[in-house]
C-alpha cells in the first residue's frame, strides 16, 4: 500500500476536531463505574456535572473541554506500506494546522522562550510525532491526543536507587496524587512508568496515561502493581477536581521498560476526566475512524 | 448553605456573605483572564481599559470564532468553547489583582493557596469553584463576548463576558479563611499513612 499524503493530512485534521468533541467510550463506562461506587454529595454532583458536559458537548456539536491541548500524532505503520518519511511528517502538521483554522481552533501552542503563539497549533518539534511499526498487513493506525495542559503540569520523574525498591516507587505515586489535589482535573487516569531512562520513563508514563480504560499492564508485575495503585488512590478522598470523595481516578495505568542495575526510575504523567483521544486505521480498503 | 444570586458588580459586604459550601449564581459580567494576561499586567506594568472594580474573573482563554460586528457581537468575536483552566498556577496575582483592579470574585478550578486566603481575608473576596472540562456547558452560559482587550496575548487576552444565569458554583474558599480545598487536604493527608500501609509502601 502507497500512503496517500493528501489523505493523512485530511485524516490528521479529522482525528484532532474528533478527539475534542467525542469522549471515547471507555471513558464514558468509567464515569458510569464511578457515579455508581460514589458516596459524596459534592462528588456525585461534580460527576453529574461532567457527564451532562459529555451530552451537552454532542447536542450542541461542540468540544468538550476549552483546552485543545498539546497535538500528539501516534503514528503506527504495519508491513508493506510505503511512504516518504519527511513527506508524512510534514503532513501531519498541514493536518494539524488545517483544523485548528477551519474549526476555530484554540491554539494552545507557544515557543517556550518568547512565548510567542503562532495561532497554528504547531511549534518548534510540534505536533508531537511518534512512529512506531507493527505487524498488521498493509495498515497504518494514527491515534491522535490532544494532551490537556492541566493535568500535563502533573508530571514527575524520580531516579530512585535500587535499594529503594518498588515501595519507594509507589509511594512516589501516591504522594503525586495528594500532592496535585484537584489541580489535575480528578476523576483521572494516573500514568505511571517504571524502567526504562529518563525519557522513556516519562513516555511510558505517557502511554499509560493515555492507554484505554479496561487494558491491562502486558507484564503480570506490572499489572499487579496497577492493581493495587488503582485500588489505593481512591482511598485518599481526593475526588472529583479535588472537592472530597472517593472518585479520584478511573484507573492507574503502570508501563515498564528494563532498566539499568544502577537505576530504579519512576515517572508519573497524569490523563484529566477529558481523557480524549482518536483513532483512525488506514487500509486498501478506505478509512476507520474509532 | 445559601444560595446567592449576584448581579455583578458587588461590593465587599456582600461577598462577606459567601461561606464555604454555599452556592453561587453569577448574573451580567464576568471577565476571563489567565497566565499571560497577568504577567503582562502585573510584572510588565500593563494597564487595561477595562473596569474590573467589584467583578468576578475567570481562569480561562477561550476559543473563539472572528464574525463581523453586530449587537450580538460587538468586537467581532463569538464565543464557541469557553471553559476553566487551573486555577493554582495564577495565585501569585491574587493580592494584586484585588488591590489594583478591585476583583472580588475569581472562579477557576481546583482551588488556591494560603496567599490567596490571606487577600480574601484582608480585602474581601471569595473563590467560585466550576467544575473543570465541562467547556461545553460552560459556554451555554455566556451569552456573548462584549470587549476585549491585550487582543496582541490572543487567546490569553483579557476577556468581558456577557452571561445569563451562571452556575450554580461552589464557593471553594471565603473571605473568613475557609478552604473546601484545604478541608480536603487536611483529610487526604490524614489517610495517607493507612494506605501506603495498605500497598506494602509505608515508611
Amino acid at each position: 500500500m502507497q500512503l496517500d499524503m493528501a489523505e493523512v493530512e485530511r485524516v490528521c485534521s479529522d482525528l484532532y476536531i474528533r478527539a475534542l468533541k467525542i469522549l471515547p467510550p471507555d471513558i464514558k463506562d468509567g464515569f458510569k463505574r464511578l457515579v455508581g461506587a460514589e458516596t459524596g454529595e459534592t462528588a456525585k454532583a461534580v460527576l453529574g456535572v461532567m457527564v451532562e458536559n459529555v451530552a451537552v458537548a454532542e447536542r450542541t456539536n461542540n468540544i468538550l473541554c476549552q483546552d485543545t491541548g498539546i497535538p500528539i500524532y501516534n503514528i503506527t505503520i504495519g508491513r508493506n506500506v510505503s511512504f516518504d518519511g519527511a513527506e508524512l511528517k510534514a503532513a501531519i502538521r498541514r493536518g494539524c494546522e488545517r483544523s485548528t483554522k477551519e474549526n476555530s481552533l484554540r491554539s494552545s501552542v507557544v515557543h517556550p522562550i518568547t512565548r510567542q503563539n503562532d495561532q497554528t497549533s504547531c511549534g518548534v518539534r510540534v505536533p508531537i510525532v511518534h512512529v512506531d511499526f507493527d505487524e498488521r498487513e498493509e495498515t497504518v493506525g494514527i491515534e491522535m491526543i490532544p494532551k490537556g495542559s492541566g493535568s500535563e503540569n502533573g508530571s514527575f520523574l524520580k531516579m530512585l536507587l535500587p535499594s529503594d525498591g518498588v515501595s519507594a516507587a509507589k509511594r512516589f505515586v501516591i504522594d503525586r496524587v495528594i500532592e496535585l489535589g484537584g489541580r489535575v482535573c480528578p476523576p483521572t487516569i494516573v500514568g505511571v512508568g517504571l524502567g526504562g531512562t529518563s525519557d522513556m520513563c516519562m513516555h511510558l508514563a505517557k502511554i499509560a496515561a493515555t492507554r484505554p480504560l479496561g487494558t491491562v499492564c502486558s507484564d503480570p508485575e506490572g499489572a499487579k502493581i496497577e492493581a493495587e495503585l488503582s485500588k489505593a488512590v481512591n482511598e485518599l478522598g481526593v475526588g472529583p477536581q479535588g472537592l472530597g470523595g472517593r472518585s479520584t481516578s478511573f484507573a492507574v495505568h503502570v508501563e515498564i521498560a528494563a532498566t539499568h542495575i544502577t537505576q530504579n526510575p519512576v515517572a508519573v504523567n497524569i490523563q484529566c476526566h477529558s481523557a480524549r483521544r482518536a483513532l483512525a486505521t488506514i487500509t486498501p480498503g478506505g478509512i476507520a475512524f474509532s | 448553605m445559601a444560595h446567592h444570586v449576584l448581579d455583578m458588580p458587588i461590593d465587599a459586604a456582600k461577598v462577606r456573605e459567601l461561606q464555604i459550601g454555599d452556592t453561587v449564581t453569577l448574573r451580567k459580567t464576568l471577565f476571563g483572564i489567565r497566565d499571560a494576561t497577568l504577567i503582562h499586567m502585573f510584572d510588565r506594568g500593563r494597564e487595561t481599559r477595562l473596569d474590573l472594580d467589584g467583578h468576578a474573573v475567570i481562569h480561562t482563554a477561550p476559543n473563539v470564532r472572528r464574525v463581523d460586528r453586530s449587537e450580538e457581537a460587538p468586537v467581532g468575536y463569538a464565543p464557541f468553547c469557553i471553559g476553566t483552566t487551573t486555577s493554582q498556577r495564577m495565585e501569585r496575582f491574587t493580592r494584586q489583582l484585588m488591590e489594583r483592579e478591585g476583583v472580588r470574585l475569581i472562579i477557576g478550578k481546583g482551588g488556591m493557596g494560603a496567599d490567596t486566603s490571606a487577600a480574601f481575608k484582608d480585602l474581601g473576596g471569595a473563590y467560585l469553584a466550576i467544575v473543570g472540562g465541562a467547556a461545553a456547558l460552560e459556554t451555554t452560559w455566556i451569552e456573548r463576548i462584549e470587549d476585549v482587550d491585550m487582543d496582541d496575548l490572543h487567546p490569553e487576552s483579557l476577556w468581558k463576558f456577557r452571561i445569563r444565569d451562571l452556575g450554580p458554583l461552589l464557593v471553594g474558599m471565603d473571605s473568613h479563611g475557609g478552604s473546601l480545598f484545604e478541608t480536603v487536604r487536611d483529610d487526604v493527608a490524614s489517610r495517607r499513612d493507612a494506605v501506603l500501609a495498605s500497598i506494602g509502601a509505608g515508611e
